[in-house]
């Protein structure tokens, strides 16, 4: 996997599938969360915004979390394919981390009485991370060079991943308005499982999605990188050549 | 050395740094970081940022809810099961606000001991369910009490 060329192979064939399964389930999640759940106790139909809103905040800390094991590998084992797979994450998790804070805050607005809370320990953590996100790509675009920049903005992704157990565990640290993990919780989820089985779809298929994106992405920061190699050179103008 | 073995000694190195800064900054968390003070502390007036709004987080007293007809004015008692502070809010409540449910209030405290609310914001549990499937808990529960008085 580590040399480019089997990459760009490999993940040219396994986009379609990540693709196809990740719509499907994210289709059928959606359709079962929003018309075939019960309404919550509580919350009505409200709630029905965790089909989108848990999903979101998941991946924003999964490719943050990619991100850092990937800045680690790069940096140890100057693994290239490494930085490329950081690249293409970038956006991707700053984009759910943005979707994440918008439908928490849409959420927030009637059920808690507040759009945003500052000094909120699990709120003002996930901003933090999406600064982290914004920082690290304008860290490397303000970087000619591209060995500095790659290695610049790896050590800063390491930094940041101090936050990632910050986030998951500010709810139990400290006094937030969040609520605690209904998934992760001790003695199973706490939740009916007619609700259940949709956000698992949801969760599931935006990871498909997510690493849908993430491959085709990443295979055009290799083929950046690689422009001036034989097989790219060969794949891409074939005959010509 | 090798300097594989150099990179893993410096990002070690940079990372036990990383730990130690990090767990100063926990500990200031930890000491400004509280989102709000109990009710007992609030009646016993301990923990208080005098002159200063604060926030009071605890449970709505079932059956404590007055509200003024005509405007949005309203009263209510909140309580850690221990001690029970009287609030009085002006406004439209969150969703989840109702007997029984946390809420955190932000305002200040007057010397009669009621404490002023500005805003109201309700916190909720991680529990999601069917609203049948709490009728049917409440009442397994309450069959539960009845044949324990038996």
């Amino acid at each position: 996997m580590s040399s480019p060329r089997y990459f760009y192979s490999i993940a040219t064939s396994l986009i379609p599938w990540f693709l196809v399964s990740g719509l499907i389930l994210m289709v059928a999640g959606l359709i079962n969360g929003l018309f075939y759940a019960p309404p919550d106790y509580q919350q009505g139909d409200a709630f029905r915004i965790i089909y989108v809103h848990v999903p979101s905040a998941y991946i924003s800390m999964m490719a943050y979390s990619l991100m850092a094991f990937a800045a680690f590998v790069a940096l140890i084992w100057r693994i290239k394919i490494a930085h490329a797979v950081i690249v293409g994450a970038a956006p991707l998790g700053a984009w759910f981390t943005f979707l994440a804070l918008l439908t928490g805050s849409i959420w927030g607005r009637p059920m808690w009485g507040t759009w945003w809370e500052w000094g909120d320990p699990r709120l003002t953590s996930e901003l933090l991370m999406l600064f982290l996100y914004l920082g690290y790509m304008a860290l490397r675009a303000s970087l000619p060079n591209l060995a500095q920049a790659d290695k610049l903005s790896a050590i800063l992704i390491l930094i940041g991943a101090i936050n990632i157990p910050i986030i998951h565990f500010s709810v139990e640290w400290w006094t937030s308005l969040h609520q605690g993990p209904t998934l992760l919780k001790a003695g199973g989820p706490a939740i009916d499982s007619l609700m259940l089985y949709p956000l698992l779809a949801m969760i599931i298929g935006t990871t498909l999605y997510f690493g849908s994106l993430l491959l085709v992405r990443t295979k055009a920061e290799v083929l950046n990188r690689e422009k001036n190699s034989r097989w790219a050179k060969k794949m891409l103008l074939g005959d010509q050549l | 050395m090798k300097p594989r073995q150099q990179r893993m000694l410096a990002l070690g190195l940079s990372a036990i740094g990383l730990i130690a800064a990090s767990f100063l900054t926990f500990k200031a968390f930890n000491e400004n970081m509280m989102f709000f003070v109990n009710i007992t502390d609030a009646v016993e007036n301990t923990n208080i940022p005098a002159d200063k709004d604060f926030r009071v987080g605890g449970l709505v007293v079932e059956g404590s809810i007055f509200r003024q007809p005509g405007n949005l004015m309203m009263s209510f008692a909140l309580t850690d099961n221990i001690n029970r502070l009287e609030v009085e809010y002006t406004g439209v409540v969150p969703d989840l606000f109702r007997e029984g449910q946390g809420v955190i209030a932000h305002g200040r405290l007057k010397e009669n001991g009621v404490f002023i609310a500005k805003t109201i914001l309700a916190k909720h549990d991680e529990n999601y369910m069917p609203p049948e499937v709490m009728e049917s808990l409440a009442t397994n529960a309450l069959e539960k009490v009845s044949s324990n008085n038996n």
